[in-house]
């Protein structure tokens, strides 16, 4: 019998899955090749329409724009195809898991997006008089309210735009402390090597120099290491926690202590704050400083890598040296403290123009106040009980970096289980990519051995962990049983193969060019 | 809870597959003095409709810029956004995903960085672009430090018509890498002034047409006298729809050009999230900061795009990186690339064209008030007034009247004894109504 | 030609020393996509850095292994750095330095000595 029907249509597929048939467009089903916007022939196009206008005034002459700017343009049709098709080749929280180590991918709620676009939070300018904003300046109040609320921390700075930028932040409110105490002469910072690339880099920016504190077998800081290197030349360290191994440091009152007893500053990077939130305030631990990813632990969007926003909660002795402006409350209502006198003139500083990332700080608010306080304590719970999960259920067949105690909320493997098999970190994780899962965090941290750290979040079902964790049991049955074809030339399914990435930092091409002549002015 | 997938037999199957018997058990790490038992004193978990109505109740208190005549810029302006461009950012393929460190599942936020950096590139009429930065404040700040990296000097020169915003932001991280801020005093018309302070140890020399006050200004003799100096020359631009009428900063000389891009694309949203552009020439590209996109093909030969010249950044030169930024501002980006795909540059030019003819209008309206002087010699789309009242007092009282009548000098720079110093923009959102209420009640008020 | 711990070569002609990486470090950092020359007439101590050599996912000081000045850079690596790879100890040589103390070379290892310090562990 013939898998035919009456009308000789086929009902079942072909029985050769692994041929490939290669398109003549290169477009594949739903998946179109897509051009660039500047190969659509738009030289003369536009898709708003715009009344003319007089000719400028006579006093702009010699100042006009005479040369072609090279700009194409899509009408709206044209528009939504070209973005829909592009957004298509991505990955996405909303598609699948997406375990990205120390990046928390959870899910962002929707009702978050709509706040932010009501008019009188979208629409508003940064400097329109005080009193036509009050609502938006209580917006911020009550936001920073629950963030030092959280943290058990008395002060906020709620201007740095990101992670990184709290981090700066941080350090230039300790910077100008020590300034002001007599301790300018501190200039260095104590990090751990298994620190995030910001730390570092942050320190260095702000004119520090970096010594790196020796990690223990257990993946926390030395204690030994971290006491022998503090002195009066230290001005700070800085220590993520729960750590970039996904470990909570269990010294870490100590750590405090021995930084405080030094003269050091406690800054505490808070990338992984999702693990505790609810359950632990790093104000309880002795920490002086510590950035909020907003875009992390409470829900706002990554957008394909930013915006973010990053408040930095502080001490009380830092407060002071926080960057300007801030919100205070008068009898009158709420008032911008902009410096460089009055309420802000001890400030360090300004951050960036205007109050802060004002978009996130309504997503997250209204994050936070969706679940309260119950239901972010139950987010730490859930995220570090589904990391534990994916640990326990992988930990036969993949090497956990640290098989003993529990993990928080991202669980670390490392290469080890690898051995022998031909398959690199790089490869496994290009693989995943054929499996419909966005790769784990890889060769991070540094201290472990093609390092393999994922991060489910809270936001997960059990059946998509199971499905997930089925899936690397999966491929790492098949590496072990020698089918390395599989992961050496992965991804096989994914809108591209692999990249050549030596090409392009070889020979760097930043933009489209033109081949010949540029294109004609669009007048 | 709405977003909370596990239910509790789900969690009691998995402490059972862990091998504990509570989650207090994956906790034991923390110490003791430090573990929470009960919850922190904040509201408990509340249903979407309460949570919309506390955010709507206070929404409800700002008076939003598009219900009253808005005449508010110095930095960030409020423009028309297609309907479009909102409703593609919000696919789920740009807003959840991150940064493309996978670029085999990425190409769609890779293509458009390319796309993006292409069009940064050709507006400021630079060669290369990178794929934005926080807002325009910071790339100005990182610019400058950008500037002591590629010439090893140590002093920057800023103009009296630069942000004041921007130059507060740049003296902050200057102080903390040890360099010198010249920053001249505050001048409607004051970029040419910076010629006179450039010397053989001057990194770079900071510009911005059109400047704070709204002079635009050709800056090529700045441009040739900080080349003869050995220095760079850095042009800022705080209303990227100037690119559509005045000549490029690249066009002008510039080494660097920084712009805050939220006028293309983005919503005023209080101040952030906005875009920072940066684009440079390429020569000086490795000492550029943040994430830089590149072109490449993929194992079948396909042309497809990478994050690329990735070891000037933090995660692999760590203290010794150009910048410590990670996160940027990809979304705001995408919204701008979008934004500028549809404006094309027919509707670039056309839409420079009418924000100038309304400043225009609006300038020939106020100029018969009584007690105001308009000082802008040469504008765009915003002029500086000097009143015979204090700026403060005379926003309030327009607010009070229902008109969102400008931003005062005072509010970017408390110390600079300039309160009499009113800046007003006109961009294509006002209507000749609009100008009317605000030269009525104006009048009113300086009466 | 002698060779240092941190894998750098020198090559000794009169007082003229060109120096780069070995193939060994060429290997090690997998294909060059950079590299930084110094700059012609820089006067160097041993020890200082010199170059930078990067590759994608990472980048690696070069250090001086003698003391003098840079007299001639290899501007060839600007718009060719896969030569790093290709041969690393002929074409890919990244400067040529006027030696100050030839004593310095001599105190450096041999190839014997450094392939045995490559096989220590």
């Amino acid at each position: 019998m013939s898998s035919m029907n009456s009308v000789g249509r086929p009902t079942a597929p072909a029985q050769t899955n692994d041929y490939i048939h290669p398109t003549l467009t290169g477009g594949r089903g739903l998946l179109q090749d897509e051009a660039l916007i500047f190969e659509l022939d738009g030289w003369g196009k536009t898709g708003v329409d715009i009344p003319d206008a007089d000719r400028p005034a006579d006093d702009l002459a010699g100042l006009l724009r005479t040369d072609p700017i090279g700009l194409p343009g899509l009408s709206e049709p044209e528009a939504v195809r070209h973005y829909v098709r592009l957004s298509q080749k991505n990955h996405a929280i909303d598609l699948a898991l997406y375990p990205l180590g120390s990046c928390t991918m959870k899910h962002n709620p929707r009702l978050n997006e709509k706040m932010a676009r009501l008019d009188g939070f979208a629409d508003i300018h940064p400097l329109q008089p005080v009193s036509t904003v009050q609502g938006a300046l209580a917006l911020i109040d009550r936001l920073a309210h629950w963030l030092k609320t959280l943290t058990g921390m008395p002060a906020v700075a709620m201007t740095p735009k990101a992670g990184a930028h709290g981090e700066l932040c941080g350090l230039l409110t300790i910077r100008a402390a020590h300034e002001a105490n007599g301790q300018g002469h501190r200039k260095t910072v104590l990090v751990p090597t298994s620190a995030h690339g910001t730390n570092p880099a942050t320190a260095a920016f702000v004119g520090y120099s970096v010594v790196e504190i020796a990690q223990t077998e257990d993946g926390r800081v030395s204690l030994a290491d971290l006491e022998a290197k503090l002195g009066d030349h230290v001005a700070a360290i800085m220590v993520t926690n729960p750590n970039t191994c996904g470990l909570f440091e269990r010294d870490i009152v100590e750590i405090a202590r021995l930084t405080h007893a030094a003269g050091a500053y406690f800054y505490c990077d808070g990338a992984n704050f999702n693990a505790i939130v609810g359950r632990v305030r790093p104000g309880d631990l002795g920490v002086d400083a510590m950035h909020i990813n907003l875009h992390k632990t409470f829900s706002t969007p990554h957008g394909g890598g930013g915006p973010g926003a990053g408040p930095v909660v502080l001490s009380a002795a830092l407060a002071p040296f926080a960057p300007a402006p801030w919100v205070v409350h008068h009898a009158g209502g709420f008032q911008l403290a902009e410096g460089p006198s009055g309420e802000a003139a001890s400030a360090f500083g300004r951050m960036s123009a205007f109050h802060g990332q004002m978009g996130m700080f309504v997503r997250a608010y209204a994050y936070m106040r969706s679940h309260g306080a119950d239901g972010l304590r139950q987010v730490a719970e859930d995220a570090v009980l589904n990391a534990n999960y994916i640990k326990a259920r992988l930990g036969d067949v993949m090497s956990p970096a640290f098989p003993d105690g529990p993990c928080m909320h991202e669980a670390l493997f490392d290469d080890h289980w690898l051995d022998g098999t031909g398959v690199t970190t790089l490869d496994f994780a290009k693989a995943m990519i054929d499996e419909g899962f966005h790769p784990m965090t890889m060769y991070f941290p540094l201290v472990v051995h093609g390092a393999m750290l994922i991060e489910p979040t809270e936001t997960e079902s059990k059946q998509e962990l199971d499905r997930f964790i089925g899936a690397l049991r999966a491929l790492a049955a098949a590496a072990k049983a020698g089918e390395v074809d599989r992961f050496k030339g992965a991804p096989f399914h994914a809108p591209m193969r692999r990249l050549d990435e030596t090409l392009a930092a070889r020979k760097p091409k930043l933009r489209w060019k033109p081949e010949a002549n540029p294109p004609l002015a669009a007048q | 809870m709405r977003y909370l997938p596990l239910t509790p037999d789900d969690r009691v199957q998995m402490l059972g597959d862990i091998g504990v018997d509570s989650i207090d058990a994956l906790f034991v790490d923390v110490p003791a003095s430090a573990r929470r038992e009960g919850f922190v004193d904040l509201p408990h978990f509340a249903g979407e409709l309460e949570v919309e109505r506390e955010l709507a109740a206070l929404a409800a208190t700002n008076v939003a810029a598009g219900s009253a005549p808005f005449f508010c810029g110095a930095g960030a302006y409020r423009h028309h956004v297609p309907a479009s461009v909102d409703h593609l950012i919000q696919r789920s393929e740009f807003l959840t995903s991150y940064t493309p460190y996978q670029p085999e599942i990425a190409q769609g936020t890779l293509q458009v960085l390319f796309e993006f950096q292409t069009q940064v590139a050709a507006l400021t009429g630079m060669e290369v672009a990178n794929a934005s930065l926080y807002d325009g404040s910071t790339a100005c700040a990182e610019a400058v430090m950008m500037t002591k990296r590629v010439t090893r000097r140590n002093r920057a020169v800023l103009s009296g018509g630069v942000h004041p915003h921007y130059v507060r932001t740049t003296q902050t991280l200057a102080h903390a890498e040890g360099m010198e801020v010249v920053a001249l005093a505050a001048a409607v018309d004051a970029e040419d002034a910076v010629i006179a302070a450039i010397d053989a140890g001057t990194a770079c020399v900071v510009v911005q047409t059109p400047n704070v006050f709204g002079t635009a200004t050709d800056v090529t003799k700045i441009a040739e006298a900080a080349h003869a100096a050995g220095a760079l020359l850095i042009v800022v631009t705080t209303e990227a729809v100037s690119y559509g009428l005045l000549k490029s900063p690249g066009e002008m000389g510039a080494d660097i050009a920084v712009a805050e891009g939220q006028s293309i694309g983005n919503a005023l949203n209080f101040g952030g999230p906005y875009v920072g552009l940066f684009a440079c020439r390429e020569k000086l590209i490795r000492q550029a900061p943040g994430r830089l996109c590149g072109e490449t093909v993929d194992a079948d030969g396909r042309r497809g795009f990478v994050l690329t010249l990735s070891t000037r950044e933090q995660h692999i030169r760590r203290d010794k990186a150009t910048s410590n930024i990670c996160t940027n501002s990809g979304l705001c980006a995408l919204a701008f690339s979008i934004h500028m795909s549809l404006l094309g540059e027919v509707g670039l030019r056309r839409l420079a064209a009418l924000n100038h003819q309304q400043a225009r209008a609006l300038k020939t309206a106020l100029e018969g008030v009584k007690g105001i002087e308009i000082l802008t010699p040469r504008f765009f789309n915003e002029f500086a007034v000097k009143l015979a009242k204090p700026a403060v007092q005379v926003v309030e009282a327009l607010a009070a009247k229902g008109v969102l009548g400008g931003v005062p000098y005072s509010r970017l720079d408390p110390g600079a004894g300039l309160d009499d110093i009113l800046l007003v923009a006109a961009t294509e959102t006002v209507t000749a109504e609009d100008i009317a209420a605000f030269k009525t009640a104006l009048t009113e008020v300086m009466a | 030609m002698r060779f240092t711990k941190d894998h750098e070569w020198v090559a000794l002609d009169g007082d003229i020393a060109t120096v780069g990486i070995t193939a060994y470090a060429a290997e090690q950092l997998g294909d060059v996509v950079f590299v930084e020359v110094p700059d012609v007439g820089k006067t160097l101590t041993q020890g200082d850095g010199m170059a930078v050599v990067e590759s994608v996912k990472a980048a690696s000081d070069v250090y001086a292994p003698v003391s003098g000045e840079v007299v001639e850079a290899n501007g060839e690596l600007g718009g060719a750095p896969e030569t790093v790879n290709a041969a690393p100890e002929a074409g890919g040589w990244f400067a040529k330095i006027k030696v100050s103390d030839p004593a310095q070379v001599e105190a450096l290892m041999d190839r014997a000595a450094y392939e045995a310090f490559l096989g220590t562990p």
